[in-house]
This record gives C-alpha cells, sequence and structure tokens, in this order.
C-alpha cells in the first residue's frame, strides 16, 4: 500500500500523463495559481522566524493547527519569484491537511522528484524538500 | 542607484537598465534571454520576445561535467534566432545569477556583444513593466560557431593549483561559513557538497551577493566594487570560484567588466571539484 496520500498521489499520478515538458510546466504553474497568502489576522508580518523554512530561498514560512488529531498547514511564500514554492504549497495543503501526524510521517521526501521532475536544480529541489520536512517536525509535535 | 553610465563602470556597456530593455523590444538586431534556477518562471511570465536557455538543460553536456560543444552551441542558438551580430540581453531570476552564468557560457564560445540587465527580471516584475507567456518564434538562423575556446574565461583544476603555487589572487564567493569549513556546501544544496571544507588557501572571501543593492538588485557603483575588492592588484591575474561555478560567474562577471579586470577566470569545478580531490591543499 502506498505511504502517499491519496490527493498527492493523483497530482503525480495528472502530472505523469504530460508527456510534453511544457505542459508539464503549465500544470503546475496552474497548481500554483490557487496558492493564497495565509490570513493577516492569524499570521502578521515579520514573520516569526521559528516559522522559517530552512534553505528555502523563496522565503517560505509554514504553520501547522491541530485540530482534534488532524493537521492543517498555511505557508507564506515572501519571494514573488518563487512559483515552484507557492506550487509545493499548494499541493502540501491539498494532501496533508486532514491528516494525522502518523501519516504525514510516511510522505517521502523525494516525492519533489515525482512532482517537479529530476531537471530542478539541487538547490531548488532542496528548498521544497525542506517544506515538507517542516510539515513533518511540526505535526511530530 | 544612479544611471548605469554614471557609476564608473569600465565597461558600462555591458549592463542594460530596465528602461533601455523597455524602450528596444522591437528591435529586431536585440535578442532578449531569460535564464532562472526556478523553472516555472519563465513560462508564468517573461518580458515580452524574450526566449529562455534553461542551464541544465541547455548549457551542459547531459552526460560529463562540461558544457555543450560548438555543435550543440550552434543548435542552441540557431533555435533562438542569434547569429553574432545579435545584441544579446540577459536576465532573469535571483538577482541574475543564471543570467551571468550564461552569458559566461557564451563568452566561452567568443559571444562577446552580450549584455545583462540590471536588477533581473524582479526588477522588470516591481516596476509594472509588461509581460507575457507567449513563447516567440524566430527563424532559425545558420551561425558558424568554433569549438569552445575555454583559455580566456575558465580555470581548470590544474592551472589553479599552478596558480595556487605562483601566490596568484583568487576570490571564493560562497558564504563565509562555507569558506570556513563550518559547512561544505550552501544552505539547501547539501547533495552539492565536497568530502571537505575549507577554501583554497589564500583565497580572499567576497560573498556574490555583496556586489548587488539588496534593494534592488542592481550592481553597485564602480566604487562600492572597489572597496569590495581592495586586497586585489588590478594587474594580477585572478581566478574566482563558488560551488560549481554558477555564482563565481556573476562575481566574474562584475572584476572583468565592471572593474575592466583583463585576466580574470572562472574556475568552474570549483569547490566540488576541490574540495573532493586527493591530497590538494585546503586552508580553514
Amino acid at each position: 500500500m502506498s505511504l502517499i496520500p491519496a490527493h498527492i498521489q493523483e497530482t503525480v499520478a495528472m502530472l505523469a500523463m504530460f508527456e510534453d515538458r511544457a505542459e508539464r510546466i503549465q500544470a503546475l504553474i496552474s497548481i500554483g495559481e490557487r496558492f493564497s497568502a495565509p490570513d493577516p489576522a492569524k499570521h502578521s508580518k515579520p514573520y516569526d522566524e521559528n516559522h522559517r523554512v530552512p534553505g528555502c530561498e523563496s522565503q517560505v514560512f509554514v504553520w501547522g493547527e491541530q485540530r482534534g488529531k488532524e493537521w492543517y498547514f498555511e505557508f507564506a511564500v515572501e519571494n514573488p519569484q518563487g512559483l515552484s514554492a507557492m506550487t509545493m504549497a499548494v499541493i502540501l495543503q491539498d494532501g496533508l491537511n486532514g491528516l494525522q501526524s502518523d501519516k504525514i510521517q510516511h510522505v517521502p521526501e523525494d516525492i519533489v522528484y515525482e512532482i517537479f521532475g529530476r531537471e530542478l536544480s539541487m538547490g531548488k529541489s532542496m528548498g521544497l524538500m525542506n517544506m515538507l520536512q517542516v510539515c513533518k517536525r511540526i505535526s511530530q509535535g | 542607484m544612479k544611471a548605469i553610465d554614471e557609476r564608473g563602470y569600465v565597461h558600462a556597456e555591458k549592463l542594460v537598465s530596465t528602461d533601455w530593455v523597455a524602450a528596444r523590444l522591437e528591435d529586431g538586431s536585440i535578442r532578449l534571454v531569460e535564464s532562472n534556477e526556478d523553472p516555472l518562471v519563465y513560462p508564468s511570465g517573461h518580458i515580452p520576445g524574450a526566449v529562455e536557455i534553461d542551464w541544465i538543460r541547455d548549457l551542459n553536456d547531459p552526460i560529463r561535467r562540461d558544457y555543450l560543444d560548438g555543435k550543440k552551441f550552434a543548435e542552441l542558438v540557431s533555435r533562438l534566432g542569434i547569429t553574432q551580430e545579435t545584441t544579446i540581453v540577459f536576465y532573469g531570476d535571483k538577482n541574475n545569477w543564471w543570467a551571468t552564468y550564461a552569458l559566461w557560457v557564451f563568452a566561452l564560445f567568443g559571444f562577446e556583444n552580450t549584455k545583462i540587465m540590471d536588477g533581473g527580471s524582479l526588477k522588470w516584475q516591481k516596476e509594472g513593466r509588461p509581460t507575457t507567456r507567449e513563447i516567440p518564434t524566430y527563424a532559425p538562423t545558420s551561425v558558424n560557431i568554433s569549438e569552445r575556446s575555454d583559455a580566456e574565461h575558465r580555470a581548470f583544476r590544474d592551472e589553479v593549483l599552478s596558480h595556487l603555487k605562483k601566490s596568484g589572487q583568487l576570490v571564493d564567493v560562497r558564504s563565509p561559513q562555507e569558506f570556513s569549513g563550518e559547512r561544505t556546501h550552501m544552505e539547501g544544496y547539501p547533495n552539492e557538497g565536497a568530502l571537505r571544507g575549507g577554501h583554497i588557501p589564500g583565497a580572499i572571501s567576497v560573498p556574490w551577493a555583496k556586489a548587488i543593492s539588496p534593494e534592488t538588485g542592481e550592481f553597485l557603483a564602480a566604487e562600492d566594487l572597489k572597496a569590495l575588492y581592495a586586497s586585489l592588484s588590478q594587474d594580477e591575474e585572478t581566478v574566482v570560484y563558488c560551488r560549481i561555478g554558477e555564482r563565481s560567474s556573476h562575481t566574474w562577471f562584475v572584476l572583468k567588466y565592471l572593474l575592466g579586470r583583463d585576466n580574470v577566470r572562472n574556475y568552474d569545478g570549483s569547490w566540488t571539484e576541490w574540495g573532493n580531490l586527493v591530497g590538494v591543499p585546503i586552508e580553514r
């Protein structure tokens, strides 16, 4: 049985259907266009550095909230050119929100390559992996 | 920031402003080339008429650690509608980090009619200038390209070793943590690390981003740049390096064109090579 949450699996399967790189990138951009910044009433700037994703040059911040046993995440992407980070944030929110910690811990970091492909630079891929890692750390409590 | 021609650069013609570009969007003798780290940036919106060069797919050999050869480069410039007469203006994300890298690779093939758009794509975006998702196509060109000539702009490890033995000038443009050996890779880039940390003996530490205004992403004026590199002799040969040669291409651009140093080469093997070599000297 796959350890990857169903919604992320669906996204990966959808992206795998594109044989043309340009079409795949357009699909990723479309996902990223659903990104919305966190409610300023809940998270105001300047954001607490404790919520910063390390090693992510897109200046990403993550907050996790536990409701019962389920976790819900919010992301801020401060670099307006951090488009891959925005896409990753949407995918993580779609895939992880509502899950319990044990399920979140099992999501492999290399899912980033399934989503964005192997042509992503090392720096970019590590920043995106760190977004998932921070969600895991937060939900570990 | 002052206007580019008031900043005291030796080769001010290598740098153009967003105004300059905006006034020439219809100029067929100019090709705008966007080069980014994030592959989603160009397709999401670029300067009208700009083509994209991807630093991984377009500039690197897919198998060996090297740049593309003359045949592949000829195919690339043909596809982009570029000839030796074309004025090529590079720009991109991350304060033109990848744009200067692309310009440096073009220099290896003798393309010197190249420029950088000061401030990169973020400045263009912040100024509310037009962007499009339309991918332009240009008539393929037929260009005679000779094989890459590395000697003038590129340094190899044995040359760096000889340079070191002569106490030659070296500039390490990585972060202070990488320079000191506290970290063997840039934060967030662990797989591009090395077995040993530190720097090439005698190198001075001048992180690449110090050459840029953090507010606007534009290059600092010549006086400020000179102060950054004050410990370097103007006439002596200088080798710059970072981790894989991309950040140092930015510093190479500054030293060679903005400050007019003739003998500057980029050691693209950089720390991922030096920090893994057996028996070479390392300083911490």
